[in-house]
Parts: structure tokens; C-alpha cells; sequence
């Protein structure tokens, strides 16, 4: 066998591997970002992690996602609702003047805050897992009509409790408000703060599905929940639980955005669709794949948005670039980065 | 005479918009091997999932050590003590095998006071202990399948065709564990073949079209070959 022969012989292989192509696009991502930065490492510095910082946004909202579709196979489209619902609990308990005055500690106001969103969420999540969904697990069109149009009552019951104006955020926390430079570029610590929430919940969520007995009947039940049911195990209880996880996730997501991002209803759909484009390239049913295409359509996100506005002056291309990158990936892998056949 | 551990009544049980059985009734008498006996099609499977209420019957009643099992769960059953074997095994292959074990325990350290015995029984799931169970042969994955069934302290064990594709030796192998297990526990074994169920079984049950039309014990059966042909086409 030819050398040529044998390198094609073991390139094949890893060829295929999902890490290596998620390799080759954060490569690909950090190369160009660098070269367009005019080889200022400051500049490039800022953009990844602001690229990092959006990708764990964006776990936050595709995690409860992915995992919701792996085990019960509903694609709940209320899940960037949660989101916002995090952001505006979050904003009204860490504003609301009769705490302000209870707990004069901003930041100490801001982690209750942010536990009470998680809360609402994990509440309002098993609430529609019990009462709507349940009885329509056989019927998976119903399930998008539902979610959707549990999406829009949401919305507009928000609008209807806080009116249409976005609110920004005005109370001083000294997690938020801290800032550090990076070669010669200043970066909020709070953004720091969020990657490092990120990566934790990355971390313990990955704890909770493999370590766990929770994680072992998820992980069955993703591949065949009946048969979980035979062996004792109260399957529609765990169901519940899923779903309740997933929302309190993605509405603690939309706390910690708050501070940054500020608080309107446009956060639900802004981030519904870049997280159901990072579910659907880190391939269905796989939360690591999840968690992988956060990051990676984070980068793209923040790496095209400087790119965009220093060159084309054109910001919408930011706005486009997770459903490209996953058309792109989609055409070489039709399953996603991590997807498996029977998912896609 | 003792109560029968297990005791169908006058099932039907639909699949959509069929009607697959129409009246099964029969008896499992305890500390026994029943086996259902019936061509490709005529019904043992859904027996199977209607006494687990995977595929709940519409009318008659089923009674598991003289309670009813009406409108229960799945998991309600199984909490009761019956294990489920189903056919083609339903092992989670992304699962190792030490998981598979350990999501049948209803109390925590079932598995630690249950694996001498598991491993008496099956010492190739010993070695396999941490491969995934997508990994296992065909014949590793029943013994697995069987093995889960084994983790809680069922006092019934439901086996659906578990001789289904493998090679003979390793059936050979199957039918010896299971004649150990049957000592802790009754079985009801849905069984194609018919060498294998007249050599493992007390008693027998056979269902055709969707009824029970013929029961006893093993060893009438075998004296009569025309029942045999009749109903199994096998002698």
C-alpha cells in the first residue's frame, strides 16, 4: 500500500468524526476572525469572547430544547418565551422598590432574582407539560400548533402586564457593572461572569446525564420510554421533570441576559430561532452536540456582526449567519454535527 | 390446589382498529414455567403487553396474586413484581450494561445484592460489565435483557421469545438459565420453539387467532402430536 493510500486509509475515519468537523469550523471561525481584525489581538480577544458569551445565551435557550426533543420528541416552540419570562422576573424583582429597600445588595438581590426566574420557569414549564401537552404526545403536529400558540400567549399576556416598551437596565450591581481590558480593549466582567455560568451548567448538566440515575433514565428513555415504563420507572413524572428543567434553564438564561441585553418581548423569538438552528446542527437528541453548536454559532454570530459592521455595514448578516452555518453543515452532514439517522 | 400467581380473564385487547385478542383466559400457576404456545401473528405477544398493560385490553380483567390489575400503569405493574422481557430485547445500546442493570433497580443497591446471582447466570455480562449494550452480540443482549428482569425482586418474569435469532448453542446456554431463574421466580415464556418450550416448560397455554384454545401441562402436550400439528404445525 502506497503511503498516500494508507494516509487516506486513516484520514477517512477521523474524517467523519463529529468533534473534527466541529474543529474545523471553530478553527476556520477563529482564523477568519483574526485575519479581519487586522491582526489586533485586542480586538480579536473581544470578539471571541463575546462570541462565547452569546453561544451560552444561547445554550441556555437550545439545552432545555434539545433535551425536551430527545426524550419526548416535542419541539416546544414556547421555549424562547421561557427565556423571556426569566428576563422580565428577573427585572421586576431586582427593581421592585419594597425589595430594593429589604436587600440594598445589588448583587445579592440579583441571585434571588435570577433563582426566583429559574423558578417561574420550572413552574410555568411543568404546567404546560400537565395540562396541554400530555394529552397530545400521540399527536406531534398539535404539538408545534400548541407550543406555538403558547408562544404567542405568552407574549402577549407580557405585553399586557408590562407594556410594549423594551426596559433597560437601571439598578447598579457590582457583578454588572465591572469591566477589564484586553489588550487595550475593555470587556464587561458580567459577560465573564455569564461564559463562566454557561460552561458550569454545560458541565453539571453533562454530571446530571451521565453520572445520575436521572441521567441513565433520560438517556434510556430517549432511545425507548415504554420499555422504561416496563421496568417500574414513572416515565410521564420524568417527563415533567425534563420539561420543567428545560424551561427553568432557558428562563435563568433570559435572567442573566437581562442586565445585558435589557428586557422586551423580542428576546423570545430573537433567540428561539438561532436555538433551534444550534439544536438542529448539533443534531437532534444530543446534548453534547448542543452544547458544541452554541458555542460554535455563538463565534459565527460575533465573528460576522464586526465583520459585518466594520466592512459591510450591513448588521442583518449577523442575524443570518446560524441558519447559514447550518445549511452549510446540513449539506456534508445531514444529521447534524453529533445527529444520529433515526433523529433527523 | 394452589391460586394461580397470575390469572387472565377474557382479554380483548385491540391494536388500532384490529381486534387481536378476542377472550384469552388462562392460568399461571405459581413457581411454574407457562409457556404461550401459537403461530406467528395469532396473539402471545399483545398477551404479553396487555398483562403489562403496554397495550391495555378494552374488556376482561387481569389479576396478579389475586389484585386486579385494572387501570394500571405500566409502571404500576412492574412495581407489583412482574419483569418484562420483550422480543428483540429493548436494551438501551447506548447504555452500558452496568446501566442497563442499574436503571431496573427499584431500590438503591438492588444490583450490588442481585449480581452474584446475575453473574452465576450470565458471567459474560461480568467481563461486559462497562461496554455499551449496542456493542453486545445477540445473545449477550437477551441474557442482558433477561439479567435486567432479574435486578428487582420480581416474583413474575414475562419472556418474549428469547431464542428468537440465536445460534443453538447459545439457546442451549439460555435455556439453562432460565430453568435456574425459574426457581426464584414463576415465568411465562412466549415461545416460537417448540423443542425449546417442551423442554423448559411445566405447563403451556395455546393461542390461536387471538383465543386461548388449548392448556395443560407439558407433558400431555407432548403425548398428543396431533394438538401439536394442529395448532403449531410442529411435531
Amino acid at each position: 500500500m502506497t503511503a498516500v493510500a494508507q494516509f487516506r486509509r486513516h484520514w477517512r475515519p477521523i474524517r467523519r468524526q463529529p468533534l473534527f468537523t466541529a474543529a474545523l469550523i471553530a478553527v476556520a471561525l477563529l482564523v477568519f476572525s483574526f485575519a479581519t481584525s487586522g491582526g489586533d489581538p485586542g480586538l480579536f480577544g473581544i470578539t471571541v469572547l463575546s462570541g462565547l458569551f452569546q453561544g451560552m445565551l444561547l445554550f441556555m435557550v437550545a439545552a432545555g430544547l434539545s433535551i425536551v426533543f430527545g426524550l419526548m420528541g416535542v419541539l416546544n416552540f414556547a421555549q424562547g418565551s421561557y427565556f423571556m419570562i426569566g428576563a422580565y422576573v428577573c427585572y421586576a424583582i431586582h427593581h421592585a422598590p419594597g425589595l430594593v429597600a429589604a436587600i440594598p445588595d445589588g448583587n445579592l438581590r440579583f441571585l434571588l432574582a435570577a433563582g426566583a426566574a429559574a423558578l417561574v420557569g420550572a413552574g410555568l414549564g411543568a404546567a404546560l407539560e400537565r395540562l396541554l401537552l400530555r394529552p397530545l404526545y400521540a399527536r406531534p403536529v398539535f404539538q408545534i400548533v400548541l407550543t406555538f400558540g403558547v408562544a404567542i400567549v405568552i407574549s402577549e399576556a407580557v405585553k399586557a402586564i408590562y407594556g410594549t416598551t423594551p426596559y433597560s437596565w437601571t439598578a447598579a450591581f457590582t457583578f454588572h457593572d465591572g469591566s477589564f481590558s484586553l489588550f487595550g480593549q475593555v470587556f464587561s466582567t458580567y459577560r465573564l461572569l455569564v461564559i463562566g455560568v454557561g460552561l458550569a451548567l454545560i458541565g453539571a448538566t453533562l454530571l446530571l446525564l451521565h453520572r445520575s440515575r436521572l441521567g441513565i433514565i433520560i438517556r434510556a428513555g430517549v432511545q425507548d420510554s415504554q420499555m422504561v415504563e416496563a421496568l417500574g420507572i414513572n416515565v410521564r413524572a420524568v417527563f415533567t421533570l425534563v420539561f420543567a428543567l428545560g424551561c427553568a434553564i432557558a428562563a435563568f438564561g433570559g435572567a442573566v441576559a437581562a442586565p445585558f441585553l435589557g428586557v422586551s418581548t423580542d428576546l423570545a423569538n430573537n433567540f428561539l430561532l438561532a436555538a433551534i438552528a444550534v439544536v438542529a446542527l448539533g443534531g437532534l437528541g444530543s446534548f453534547a452536540g448542543t452544547a458544541v453548536a452554541s458555542v460554535l454559532v455563538g463565534l459565527a454570530v460575533a465573528t460576522v456582526a464586526r465583520f459585518a459592521s466594520q466592512y459591510l455595514n450591513q448588521p442583518v448578516w449577523a442575524d443570518l449567519t446560524p441558519m447559514i452555518l447550518l445549511t452549510l453543515v446540513l449539506l456534508a452532514r445531514p444529521h447534524g454535527l453529533f445527529g444520529k439517522e433515526g433523529h433527523a | 390446589m394452589t391460586d394461580p400467581i397470575l390469572r387472565v380473564e377474557s382479554i380483548h385487547t385491540f391494536i388500532g382498529q384490529f381486534h387481536i385478542l378476542e377472550g384469552v383466559s388462562f392460568a399461571v400457576p405459581p413457581g411454574s414455567i407457562t409457556v404461550l404456545l401459537g403461530r406467528n401473528g395469532a396473539g402471545k405477544t399483545t398477551t404479553l403487553r396487555s398483562i403489562m398493560a403496554l397495550t391495555p385490553p378494552r374488556k376482561g380483567s387481569i389479576s396478579f396474586e389475586g389484585q386486579s390489575l385494572a387501570r394500571q400503569r405500566p409502571f404500576h405493574i412492574a412495581r407489583r413484581g412482574i419483569g418484562y422481557v420483550p422480543e428483540q430485547r429493548a436494551i438501551f445500546s447506548a447504555l452500558s450494561v452496568r446501566e442497563n442493570l442499574e436503571i431496573a433497580e427499584r431500590q438503591h443497591g438492588e444490583l450490588r445484592h442481585r449480581q452474584a446471582f446475575i453473574f452465576d447466570l450470565f458471567p459474560d455480562l461480568q467481563r461486559l460489565y462497562e461496554y455499551p449494550g449496542g456493542q453486545l452480540s445477540g445473545g449477550q443482549q437477551q441474557m442482558l435483557a433477561i439479567a435486567r428482569a432479574l435486578v428487582p425482586d420480581n416474583r413474575l418474569l414475562l419472556i418474549d421469545e428469547p431464542s428468537e435469532g440465536l445460534a443453538p448453542v447459545v439457546i442451549q446456554q439460555l435455556m439453562i438459565a432460565i430453568r435456574k431463574l425459574a426457581a426464584q421466580a414463576t415465568v411465562l415464556l412466549v415461545e416460537q420453539n417448540f423443542r425449546m418450550a417442551s423442554q423448559l416448560a411445566d405447563h403451556y397455554v395455546i393461542i390461536d387467532d387471538g383465543r386461548a384454545v388449548a392448556a395443560g401441562n407439558m407433558s400431555d402436550l407432548i403425548a398428543d402430536p396431533a394438538l401439536v400439528q394442529r395448532y403449531l404445525g410442529a411435531t
